[in-house]
């Protein structure tokens, strides 16, 4: 099986090649409609999570909010 | 010699003291600050200090009203933040007490957003009172501000933020600080600011319930021109509420990451 290997919050991270965000965020048990996501220092938006496709050395930073304000 | 008195500029001798500027300006004064901080009447002076002259108990004229009101802050601070426009989206537990503590730093403009009103269950920890209970939020805190500095300039929306109204609320400002309750509002607003302003620095909050220890609510950076403030895993919830003390350790993480990136410090 494929593989890829991406930074993740500054740790690697090895993953299915082929694998998209919605997939990655549910890899690490978080609510895709409660964190905020950059890849390779551009901003997604939610929207965009089931289409963003990613690739080996990608670099992310996955930023998840607890509720309360 | 030139120095800054009350936020003039004004000329003296080099052998003058505190207390002799006192004497010359306002013989009625008793709080002498130099430099940010009190002094007595015998300190001496050095050329582009800044004293602020204030009697105990009287309110100052207009004019001198912003100068003694900054004449604790440390020199260059007001000069900083005066100018600025900062944003707030959400003026709950954490966007109230930030609001506050910037308009007592000097800043600038404020653009306050909110749907709600002021009801009971906010005053444990938000920044309002009894009697403003049923006003919308935003014009509550207009009007607490203007009784704390009236400088402060405050834009208000009284809506529900979405992705395509949040450019425009706050497309005038410098800085965004995202001072929501609900975790997916949080997301929403921080990717629709940075996908539009990814220039434009944005300060976030996210844990703070409970009484946890204070010492665990920290600031860290969370990518490009992006901040979050808090423990990062306290949510709001049945057992674990939103109290005072932390949410106000959290709410001035903000304030504070807010005035260092003003000061062109990394926060």
């Amino acid at each position: 099986m494929a593989t890829m290997t991406l930074t993740v919050n500054g740790e690697p991270r090895e993953l299915k090649a082929g694998t998209d965000l919605a997939q990655l965020l549910q890899q690490m048990q978080l609510n895709a409609d409660c964190v905020a996501v950059e890849c390779n220092h551009l901003i997604l938006e939610r929207e965009t999570f089931a289409t963003t496709t990613l690739n080996d050395g990608d670099s992310l930073e996955v930023v998840q909010f607890v509720g309360g304000g | 010699m030139q120095i800054h008195l009350n936020e003039r500029t004004v000329s003296i001798q080099s052998d003058e003291t505190l207390g002799t500027i006192r004497d010359r300006f306002k013989p009625e004064a008793d709080i002498l600050i130099l430099n940010g901080f009190p002094a007595k009447g015998d300190a001496k002076m050095t050329a582009g200090d800044r004293v602020v002259l204030i009697r105990r108990g009287e309110i100052p004229e207009a004019a001198e009203l912003e100068a003694q009101l900054m004449a604790r802050s440390t020199p260059g601070v007001y000069e900083a933040v005066h100018g600025a426009t900062i944003g707030i989206a959400g003026v709950g537990g954490l966007g109230s007490a930030i609001a506050v503590a910037l308009a007592r730093s000097g800043i600038g403009r404020l653009v306050l957003a909110d749907f709600d009103v002021v009801e009971p269950s906010n005053l444990n920890r938000q920044q309002y009172f009894i009697d403003q209970i049923g006003m919308p939020k935003v014009d509550a805190l207009k009007a607490n501000l203007a009784r704390i500095n009236p400088n402060v300039q405050t834009a208000l929306f009284h809506g529900r933020l979405d992705r395509d109204n949040i450019p425009q609320v706050f497309a005038p400002v410098d800085i965004l600080v995202e001072a929501f309750d609900a975790p997916d509002q949080k997301a929403l607003l921080v990717g629709a600011f940075r996908k539009h302003f990814p220039d434009r620095p944005l300060v976030a909050g996210s844990g703070m319930a409970g009484y946890e220890r204070a010492n665990s609510v920290i600031t860290r950076r969370g990518g490009k021109n992006f901040y979050i403030c808090g423990d990062g895993e306290s949510a709001a919830a049945a057992g674990n509420g939103l109290m005072a003390p932390r949410v106000g350790v959290a709410a001035h993480h903000q304030a504070n990451a807010v005035l260092r990136l003003l000061l062109g410090e990394e926060p």
